[in-house]
């Protein structure tokens, strides 16, 4: 990514707060206080960045599995299922264990949950290589059947004692630790990051794995198992949402609780198109999303400002992003690096 | 003499095409029949129910379909469908007229079809990103413009009964006195599918979905067709919405469109991008939502409803892994175009 392409994200985020504050106007309220108290429920002190930290680290694995998908060509759509199912798998390794050492507990927890997301996003990825199902239905499908399978879980399962559907907190062994107040789960997304990066960067599977999404026929052609790539690649993508997932159970929340992770899948998708499905660029774009999930409560308390207005800006972001015409102009570029992620819809 | 087994080789040609939706639907009657126990009430209740269940779901695969022939991915229905929903809810209650609901609904659709070709078609963005900016948009903005506590003063749309049609013992209340949105879907279905493989409209449409470049040295107009194809699309994912909040629920909810959207992507795959197949492939997810309500009924699997709330969701995986296989989609899909 040059400077020049960096530059866009950056200018679409600008003009996007820019009309938000416009629509915030509109509505009534003023949007320079709107936007200090989002900044101060976010940025401002230790505690809210821990915040958004907490809010960014899940974001950026649903990120990272969507733009990793996108680089074979396939449109995860599942990350949603994946995340809930690591989650509460996670959650029973971290609760159902006990007298295990810290140093094996929590990465143990850690590696099923990561395993069983692995396992959730291999079987579109299966059902494509082998009978030709397309992965936008089959990974929608497996998010309605993977929020009723993890409802029945922890109402059936693996439920606490109780009137609150949820699984038992887990044992302080299986914690990931928090550092004052910076979430430690957070620099485990990172290094997925780096290791994604990596893996498509600098290895014959990464390079395999980007030859299938720029063009499956050449692939094969040139002897790549094009079905092969697309288990290991969904495999991986269902594997970073299941991860994510896990770190959310184990570092944040202590538990699984149904409909406390929703939509988060779904913010994914909007990450990984931020970051121009870069590996790399998903850790600043779930940084942007996480400050603004976390500053929204304030900005409703302080300014009377409905935290919804940040969907409105993400999508304005997302607009600016996607449209090579206007950041062209605004950059007196006279060829924009275009962006593209639907080109293999149909293969 | 060979005349008639010409017909005859023809006819078993047309039935082995069809075997697997034969199959299908013979077993889908085997089993309303006996889990109906040749209940006639239990029978009509599902049925009606199927029906109910499938008219958002087809009216979305129809905006996606008209979009998709034409070459334009739209993964913004559920968007479509929830802008609208709310849009029609807001109008009508504030109005008391729940005709002007549906319009504006209706209208809204046309007008999120039109931003996804604005976005995709004119300023050549990606179209998976203008889908997505869709569906977060209507997100954001029917929660942010969201009062509590409205309510619809004229109460949601009744149904017609069609004179002594609706008489008839099942048919009667399967078809002929369902709500208004219910028939113009099951008018809508032929409509389109006439307009898509009968008529110039159609054949343009399609021309520029498979074949861009040549469609536009014939002298049709590959953004002009892109564009009426997404905005007529809109329409109907409005009225699927106006379905949800003015004729199914009679309220808005924040999220109530609830991936609607995207089975109705399913649903327009799973169809084969026909109008006459999303129907059908429509029907199937509504019946395995309405035996939900049967499974109920007849106190199975009540301890774990979970179980029951997947029935819809399996059965489309497997009927798509085992049945269909792969779909061709229109060639030139997911491109932006740009006269060379």
């Amino acid at each position: 990514m040059s400077i020049r392409s960096a530059l866009v994200p950056v200018l679409a985020v600008a003009l996007a707060i820019a009309v938000g504050a416009v629509i915030i106007a509109l509505s009534g309220s003023s949007p320079v206080d709107a936007y200090r108290a989002l900044i101060e429920g976010s940025l401002s002190d230790p505690k809210s960045i821990g915040r958004t930290l907490e809010k960014a680290t899940p974001l950026v694995m649903g990120g990272l599995a969507v733009a990793f998908a996108f680089k074979a060509g396939l449109f995860n759509i599942g990350g949603q299922g994946q995340l809930v199912v690591g989650a509460i798998i996670a959650g029973a390794v971290g609760y159902g264990i006990s007298d295990l050492p810290w140093i094996i507990h929590a990465p143990l927890a850690l590696l099923v949950g990561a395993l069983a997301g692995a396992a959730w996003g291999a079987i579109p990825g299966v059902l494509k290589a082998t009978r030709g199902a397309h992965e936008v239905i089959t990974t929608i499908m497996l998010n309605f059947v993977a929020l009723n399978l993890t409802d029945w879980l922890a109402s059936k399962v693996w439920r606490e004692p109780g009137v609150i559907v949820r699984t038992p907190h887990i044992e302080p062994s299986a914690e990931i630790p928090r550092w004052g107040e910076i979430p430690t789960g957070f620099f485990l997304a990172v290094v997925a990051a780096l290791a994604c990066w990596y893996l498509l960067r600098g290895t014959t599977f990464g390079f395999e794995i980007q030859s299938v999404g720029l063009n499956a026929d050449a692939a094969r052609y040139a002897g790549i198992s094009v079905r092969r790539i697309f288990v290991t690649t969904m495999a991986i993508s269902g594997m970073l949402a299941g991860l994510g997932g896990a770190i959310e159970t184990n570092g944040i929340v202590g538990r699984y609780e149904p409909g406390f992770n929703a939509g988060l899948g779904f913010e994914g998708i909007t990450i990984a198109l931020l970051a121009r499905t870069h590996p790399l660029g998903v850790i600043p774009a779930a940084i942007l999303i996480g400050a603004m999930q976390a500053g929204g409560s304030m900005m409703q308390f302080k300014a009377d400002v409905q935290p919804e207005i940040t969907k409105i800006i993400q999508a304005l972001i997302l607009v600016f992003v996607a449209t090579p015409i206007i950041v062209r102009w605004l950059l007196n570029k006279r060829e924009a690096d275009e962006l593209s992620v639907s080109s293999t819809w149909g293969s | 003499m060979a005349d008639d087994a010409k017909h005859r080789n023809v006819l078993a040609a047309i039935v082995y095409r069809l075997r697997w939706w034969l199959v299908t639907g013979a077993l889908l009657v085997a089993f309303t029949l006996w889990t109906g126990e040749f209940h006639q009430a239990q029978t009509t209740a599902i049925l009606a129910s199927t029906l109910r269940h499938s008219t958002p779901l087809v009216l979305g695969a129809l905006c996606g379909m008209l979009g998709e022939r034409s070459g334009v991915i739209n993964i913004g229905i559920e968007g479509q469908m929830l802008m609208s929903a709310w849009a029609g809810f807001m109008v009508a209650s504030a109005t008391g007229d729940l005709l002007i609901g549906v319009l504006a609904g209706v209208a809204v659709g046309m007008l999120m079809g039109a931003v996804l070709a604005g976005i995709s078609v004119g300023l050549r963005g990606d179209q998976i990103i203008a889908g997505t900016v869709l569906n977060i948009a209507a997100i954001g903005i029917t929660s942010f413009f969201f009062t509590q506590g409205r309510t619809l003063p004229s109460g949601k749309l009744l149904p017609i009964r069609l004179g002594p049609l609706a008489d008839l013992p099942v048919a009667g209340r399967v078809l002929f006195s369902n709500k208004p949105i219910t028939y113009l879907t099951l008018l809508l279905v032929p409509v389109v599918w006439f307009g898509l493989f009968r008529t110039t409209w159609g054949l343009r449409t399609r021309a520029v979905g498979e074949h861009p470049s040549a469609a536009e040295t014939v002298g049709i107009s590959v953004v002009g067709m892109r564009y009426l194809n997404l905005i007529l699309g809109g329409g109907i994912a409005g009225l699927a919405g106006a379905y949800l909040s003015l004729e199914a629920v009679g309220s808005f909810e924040r999220g109530m469109t609830n991936g609607k959207g995207f089975v109705a992507l399913a649903v327009m795959i799973f169809g084969r991008w026909n109008p006459i197949g999303a129907w059908g492939a429509a029907l199937l997810f509504g019946y395995a939502s309405a035996v939900q309500t049967q499974f109920q009924f007849r106190d199975w699997l009540t301890s774990d409803p979970q179980f029951v709330g997947m029935i819809p969701f399996v059965v489309t995986i497997v009927v798509l892994a085992g049945f269909v296989g792969r779909a061709r989609p229109p060639a030139s899909i997911g491109q932006p175009y740009s006269r060379e």
